[in-house]
Formats: C-alpha cells, sequence, structure tokens
C-alpha cells in the first residue's frame, strides 16, 4: 500500500504493465511535441516575443522618446501628445505612473521598431483587445518590431500592479489605414 | 532521547504514533486552518470588489487584501499544513519519533511569529505590494522580515523532516523502501528547501534595501529569484497533494500503486525537474534568450509534465483496481458510481483529482507555452490558472484530507458529518467556478490586480466586451459558493478540534487496516499484480489527453491571429 | 552518482534475498544524494543561467 513500505523490497525489479507504459510512451512524446512545436514557432511564427533588450538609464531614454515626439506630433489629446511615426522607425514608448507617453498613431500593415521602458516600477503593456501583453521594466528597454495588421482605435491598459493610481493608467493607440 | 518518547497504537491503523509528532501535527494544522479562515476572507473581498455591480472594496483597502490574500493562503495555510503533512508522512507513516520535537516547536513558533508579523504589516497600509512584492515598489521592512523569519521557521521544520528520515533507518523502525507516500513528501521537503533557500536569498537584500542599507535591486533579477521561491512553493503543493492522493486512495480503499516504480518515478521527476517552471513567469520579460525560455518552462522538455500525467493515470488506476477488488467490477464505470462519495476524504480526493488535472495541469502547460504566454501574461487567466491548481488541487485535498486526520491523529470526531460531506462539493463547485470563469475574462483581455476595469477614473477609458463584466460577476457568485465551503470547513474543523468528542478507541470504520503485519486478503503484491484491468481509468485518461491536445492547438491557433511581431 | 555500477551493498534487513539493488532504487533510497539533485538542478539551470543573461545585458546605444 502506498502508506507502507514497498512489499517487495526490489521494486524497481517489477515489470511496468503494458498500460501504464503505453500511456508513459505517449505522455513522453507529446512532451516532445510541445517542446519542439515552441522551438519550430521561431522559425515559421510570426508571433514571437524579441529578444533584443539593453540597459538603459531611464532618464536617457525618456529623452530619446521626448525627442521623438518632438518630431512627429500630430495632435494633443487631454494634454498627452499624439504622434505619428513614418513607418519602419523607431517608436518611443514610455511606462511611468500613471500613464502612457506618448500616444502612437501606427499604419495598418506596416512595421515599426518599438522601444519600451519604465520610468519607476514595472508596468505591463496590454494591448487590448487583441491581447497581448508584454512586461516593462524600469532600467530595461526591450525593442520589438510590430506590424497592426487591423485598423481602429485599441488599449493598451497597464496591467502589473504599479501602485493605487494603476487602474486609471490605460491609454488609446490608433491604427489607420494607409492614406 | 528515544526513551523519553511516549507513542500510542492507533487501533484503526495500527501505527504508532509519537506523540510529541501528533501535538506539532495539530498545532500546525490548526495554524494553517485560521490562515485559511484569514486568506479566504481576504479573497471573498476581493471577488466582490471585482464584481463591478458591487464593487465592495476601495482602491486602498483592494490591493491590501489582495497582498494580504496571497500572504494568508499562498504561504502560510499551505506551509503549515504542509508541515503537518511531512510529520505525519515521517514520524507516523514510518513508525517513528520525531527527530526533534523542541526545534520543530521552535520552527512552528518562528512560522506563527513571522506569518503574524508580516500581516500586521501588511494592515497598516505602508505594503500593498503584492504578494510579489516586485521592486521597486517598496514595503515596510518589516513586511520582509516576518517572510523571512517565516521561511527560516519552515526551512527548520524541513530539517526535521530529513531528521526523521535519519533515525527511521538507523532505528530500522521500517524495512527497505520508505513509503511511497513518504517519498512523495520527500519530494515535497527537497523542492521546500530549494524554495524556502531561494526565498532567502532574495528577501534578505530586499529588507536590507528597505532598510536603506543597499542602494538598489534589480527589478528583473528580483523577478527571477524571488520566482524560484513564489512557483516552486507552489510545486511543493503539487507533490504534497499527491502525495496525499495516494494516502487517502490507501487507507480509505486499501488501494495499492498499480506500480511502485512508475509512481515513484514520477515523483523522481518532479524533483528533478519541476522547480524549472518558475520560469513561467518570466516568458515576457525584456532580457532573457528564448533558450532559458524554452528549456525552463517546459520543465527540460516537459519531463516533469511526463510525471504528473503518470499520477493521472496511476491516482484513478489505483482507485478502480481497489475498486475491482472490492466486487465493484460491472461495466467500466461501477467502481466509480459506488465509490464512497459521501465520505468527504473520497469526494474531495476525487474532485480535485479531476479539477486539478482538466482545469489546472491542462491551463498550466498551456500558460506556460513560450509563445502562447503572450495572449495570457499578467490576465485573470493567470489567477484563473492558479485557483484551479492551489484551490480545487491542494486545498481542496488538504480539506479532504483534514476528515481523516481528525479521528485518525487528533482523536476527535468530526462534529457535524452531514456538513462534512457536503463541504467538498460546495468549495469544490465554487472554486472551479472562480477558476472557470477568471480564466474566461483573462481570454477576454481582463488584467488580474486591477481595482476597477471600467477605468471610470481615467481621462481615456477602455471598453472590454460585456462578456468579461459577466465572467467577473459570475466569479464573485463562485467566490460567494466557495467561501460558504470554506467557512464550512473551518467551522467542523475548529469545532471538533477543540470541543468534538474524543474518538473512540476502536477501529473506524470507514478504513481498511494499514498494518504493515497482514495484507487486505487476495490482493497481489502490487497493485497491477497479474492482470491490470482498469478500463474506466483508461477512458478517463482518453478523454484528459484528447482535451489537453484540443486546447494546446486552439490557443496557437488564437495566437497565430494576433499582431505579427518579432 | 558516481557510485553507479558497483553492486547494492546494503543488505535488505533479514530479508532472504540477497540480490543487488538496483541502480536507480538505490538513488531513490538515498534521500540526500535526491536533496542534493533537487536543490543543483533548478539553482544551475534556473537562476544562474539567469543570472547570466541578465548580467550579459548590453547598454543601450545613445
Amino acid at each position: 500500500m502506498a502508506v507502507t513500505p514497498p512489499a517487495n523490497r526490489l521494486w524497481w525489479n517489477e515489470p511496468i504493465h503494458i498500460v501504464e507504459l503505453g500511456w508513459i510512451v505517449i505522455a513522453f512524446i507529446w512532451g516532445l511535441v510541445m517542446f519542439f512545436t515552441m522551438v519550430y514557432w521561431h522559425s515559421i511564427g510570426e508571433q514571437n516575443l524579441a529578444n533584443e533588450t539593453y540597459k538603459v538609464v531611464p532618464q536617457s531614454f525618456a529623452a530619446k522618446a521626448e525627442a521623438m515626439t518632438e518630431k512627429y506630433t500630430v495632435r494633443d489629446e487631454v494634454g498627452i501628445p499624439v504622434v505619428r511615426p513614418p513607418p519602419g522607425s523607431d517608436v518611443y514608448l514610455i511606462a511611468r505612473i500613471w500613464s502612457w507617453w506618448p500616444i502612437l498613431e501606427l499604419e495598418k500593415d506596416q512595421s515599426y521598431r518599438l522601444h519600451l521602458s519604465a520610468m519607476e516600477y514595472s508596468h505591463g503593456f496590454s494591448l487590448q483587445p487583441v491581447n497581448i501583453n508584454i512586461q516593462i521594466q524600469p532600467g530595461y528597454e526591450h525593442v520589438l518590431t510590430i506590424t497592426p495588421n487591423q485598423s481602429g482605435k485599441f488599449g493598451i491598459v497597464c496591467n502589473e500592479f504599479c501602485g493605487f493610481g494603476h487602474h486609471t493608467m490605460v491609454s488609446p493607440l490608433y491604427v489607420v489605414d494607409r492614406s | 532521547m528515544a526513551a523519553t518518547t511516549q507513542f500510542r497504537t492507533c487501533p484503526t491503523t495500527g501505527l504508532k504514533i509519537d506523540l510529541a509528532a501528533q501535538s506539532l501535527i495539530k498545532a500546525n494544522a490548526v495554524a494553517a486552518v485560521v490562515f485559511l479562515a484569514i486568506g479566504g476572507l481576504f479573497g471573498l473581498s476581493i471577488a466582490l470588489t471585482r464584481w463591478p455591480e458591487i464593487h465592495l472594496l476601495p482602491v486602498d483597502w483592494f490591493y491590501m487584501a489582495l497582498t494580504a490574500h496571497g500572504l494568508d493562503v499562498l504561504l502560510c495555510w499551505i506551509i503549515f499544513f504542509e508541515v503537518a503533512v511531512l510529520y505525519f508522512a515521517s514520524a507516523v507513516l514510518l513508525n517513528c519519533r520525531l527527530a526533534a520535537p523542541r526545534t520543530a516547536w521552535v520552527a512552528f513558533v518562528l512560522m506563527v511569529v513571522g506569518a503574524a508579523l508580516t500581516n500586521v504589516t501588511v494592515l497598516q497600509g505602508e505594503s500593498s505590494v503584492m504578494f510579489t512584492s516586485y521592486t521597486p515598489l517598496r514595503a515596510a521592512p518589516n513586511f520582509y522580515l516576518g517572510l523571512i523569519i517565516f521561511a527560516v521557521g519552515a526551512l527548520v521544520a524541513c530539517g526535521n523532516f530529513f531528521g526523521t528520515l535519519v533515525i527511521a533507518k538507523e532505528e530500522r523502525t521500517y524495512e527497505g523502501s520508505v513509503p511511497l507516500v513518504t517519498f512523495g513528501a520527500l519530494t515535497a521537503a527537497i523542492i521546500a528547501v530549494f524554495t524556502l533557500a531561494s526565498g532567502a536569498v532574495i528577501l534578505i537584500p530586499t529588507w536590507l534595501w528597505s532598510l536603506g542599507y543597499i542602494n538598489h535591486i534589480d527589478p528583473v533579477m528580483y523577478k527571477l529569484v524571488w520566482w524560484a521561491m513564489g512557483h516552486s512553493s507552489q510545486q511543493i503543493n503539487v507533490s504534497a497533494h499527491v502525495a496525499v492522493w495516494y494516502a487517502v486512495a490507501a487507507i480509505l480503499l486499501g488501494a495499492k500503486p498499480l506500480s511502485e516504480k512508475a509512481s515513484r518515478l514520477a515523483f523522481l521527476l518532479y524533483i528533478f525537474f519541476l522547480q524549472l517552471a518558475s520560469a513561467h513567469h518570466l516568458l515576457v520579460e525584456p532580457g532573457i534568450s528564448s533558450e532559458w525560455k524554452i528549456f525552463n518552462t517546459s520543465y527540460a522538455m516537459y519531463l516533469a509534465v511526463l510525471g504528473s500525467m503518470i499520477h493521472a493515470l496511476t491516482v484513478p488506476g489505483t482507485i478502480e483496481a481497489a475498486q475491482r477488488k472490492l466486487g465493484f467490477n460491472k461495466g467500466m464505470f461501477e467502481w466509480l458510481r459506488k465509490a464512497p462519495w459521501g465520505n468527504p476524504a473520497f469526494s474531495g480526493v476525487f474532485l480535485s483529482l479531476v479539477m486539478f488535472g482538466f482545469l489546472g495541469g491542462i491551463s498550466g502547460v498551456v500558460l506556460g507555452t513560450e509563445q502562447i504566454n503572450l495572449i495570457m501574461h499578467n490576465t485573470l487567466y493567470v489567477p484563473g490558472h492558479f485557483h484551479a491548481t492551489v484551490v480545487t488541487g491542494t486545498t481542496l485535498t488538504f480539506m479532504a484530507v483534514t476528515y481523516l486526520i481528525l479521528p485518525l491523529i487528533l482523536q476527535r470526531d468530526v462534529m457535524f458529518p452531514r456538513m462534512a460531506q457536503w463541504q467538498p462539493y460546495v468549495f469544490g463547485l465554487g472554486a472551479a467556478g472562480i477558476s472557470l470563469f477568471m480564466m474566461g475574462a483573462g481570454t477576454l483581455g481582463v488584467p488580474r490586480r486591477h481595482w476597477d476595469v471600467t477605468f471610470a477614473d481615467s481621462p481615456f477609458g477602455f471598453e472590454f466586451p460585456s462578456a468579461a463584466f459577466m465572467m467577473l460577476a459570475l466569479n464573485g457568485l463562485s467566490a460567494i459558493l466557495a467561501a460558504t465551503g470554506g467557512l464550512m470547513y473551518v467551522v467542523n474543523v475548529v469545532a471538533s478540534v477543540f470541543f468534538g468528542k474524543k474518538t473512540a478507541d476502536k477501529p473506524m470504520k470507514v478504513a481498511v487496516p494499514v498494518s504493515t503485519s497482514g495484507q487486505p486478503a487476495a490482493v497481489g503484491a502490487y497493485g497491477s499484480a497479474g492482470s491490470l484491468n482498469i478500463p474506466g481509468t483508461i477512458t478517463l485518461v482518453t478523454i484528459f489527453f484528447v482535451s489537453f491536445v484540443l486546447y494546446y492547438y486552439v490557443n496557437w491557433k488564437y495566437l497565430a491571429e494576433v499582431w505579427p511581431l518579432r | 552518482m558516481s557510485e553507479g555500477g558497483t553492486p547494492g551493498t546494503r543488505q535488505t534487513s533479514g530479508g532472504p534475498e540477497k540480490e543487488r539493488i538496483p541502480f536507480w532504487q538505490r538513488v531513490c533510497d538515498n534521500h540526500f544524494l535526491l536533496l542534493f539533485i533537487g536543490v543543483t538542478m533548478p539553482t544551475v539551470l534556473y537562476i544562474l543561467w539567469g543570472v547570466m543573461e541578465l548580467v550579459g545585458i548590453p547598454v543601450a546605444p545613445q
């Protein structure tokens, strides 16, 4: 019994019944399949998180974001600039308590190099309703290439707890059709 | 020392029980239940706040309650109870004295003091940093100090477990290898040592940082090491509750492992690989390579999942084999239909087995897939998943086994047996609801740890689909049901322990004798001796496997539809 | 695990069988070896490897 020592002293020598053995083999193979699915997706899949990351001082990241914003601001919403950077360019998005800065306006089916970093605490980049979720850390600049394939108004919700104003940290993101 | 140890002999099982171990099991189990009650109450208040129509707590209370909820149930309830399980699986099952009862009491006091200190600090309101306390969020120093003291206490308790194993071997209180349940407990203890050591490694510098002696704690480094504690502590749970599944099946039905080798191999895979899954929390983190992520998140090619899948066959398999030997042999499922569903120890364990596998296991593997994590990370899907593993899995199992511990170890009759009969169903249904509806809301993008997803206070706002709000309401209703089940458990246990009738000095009738000398009649040397006839279990695992594969690839399809990114 | 291959020396107490104990069974019965492996594996594969990755991150270009 499971609460007593094995009746057979040499329990390792007991054969495993074919039913159990069959299941173990199936489970093992399934594990390999799942493992190699992840590996395989890196070569054929279009959704893989980039590994390009740099250490960065928050102030210098903010300076880069400000330089970009100065160049490409098209309008203003509730005091936050809306920027429309050219396709293919480096786009900087600051996560800070408790807003995203600046607001981005991107073109559909164009790729952008999106740089993410946080000013003081960890924040969570949660693009809704697409449901892409990426962690943002202070001191780390994460660079990924995104290609919006839908147009419309999206929301960036913070989904990492960042203090009592966390629930107000949401911002729009616009994707427009090519004009 | 050995000469002064006092034993009693359990009339039901024939086991020799060290009275010091018995008192320690009682103390740790009672402390566990107290923290379950406190943490559960916080949990209910959180679910009712996230139900937008009710929105119970103000914002600062919400985050405070969320911090306390995590600490009290994920750490205190579970680890106190696990210490009780460790003492049971070593001293009681090995017919041995506990290595060092005085030190074990010191461990207990340290754990109580640490848990209390952290709780009080959280309730003072300056430490609402969540259970994870990610830096640079800063809690009051005593928040970290309490956790460190608790971890040291728990480590000392693990030391006592290992000490008892050594003594049992030296004093030859058992022959051959330790029982399978003890081996499962050993797995839990080994993972606990890594868990608690990691906790100390990260929390001590963080404590010094909050005192001002250290300038900077790197947030990703913190997260990496913290999760070696935060996630592995839940792997202690898995090992401990699987061990309890085997124990309950053995004690209630006289079930034997189908094969000692396969079941121990499964635990061995846990020891080697299970803890790597701490990587599940770092899959969308900047600065860590995909190689590290894929290797660790898959427990080195899913070898620990292999362990779990072995248990998924062998646990119901041992139950089926035992039931068939008792004569429930008709058709595919008579063994299951005529199982002791009125016995809360059995119903709790079986419900937990099914829900842990289907809800917790499958969602965990999917969530822990490197790329799929992109569409789930930090959404309510995550708490949905771990409420399936920790609540319907571990908590329900621990509740179930309490109904055996009460008469067998604590020598008290269950005070309200009818209430005990219903309790696993009420709690299990509520907990399953919590898990499912949170996973549903998470699939729709609703973030976890969020006070107001209507964004009423925000200049911009965002509108989640109405289905998401329905999920949150259903989650609230399920939480009420689960809290009712939790209350039924706490009241019954506390009443039985302190005011219950002392168990009569005769064998309990539900249990099968566990005496080490005699074996139940007409049972082979091991569960699958001769022909292994478990068609019902084969059907169940086939359904499980098909659901697993389908759900896994459905989520790849979801992923393939989101914006390309690389 | 260097003891692999050497015949089992521990004998069962009073048991009639004098067979050698299989290697993996001896591993399972050696609780402190398991403790060592169980702590070392995640420390090396998860923590140390992870820390090395974080330490190796370059500084952002200006």
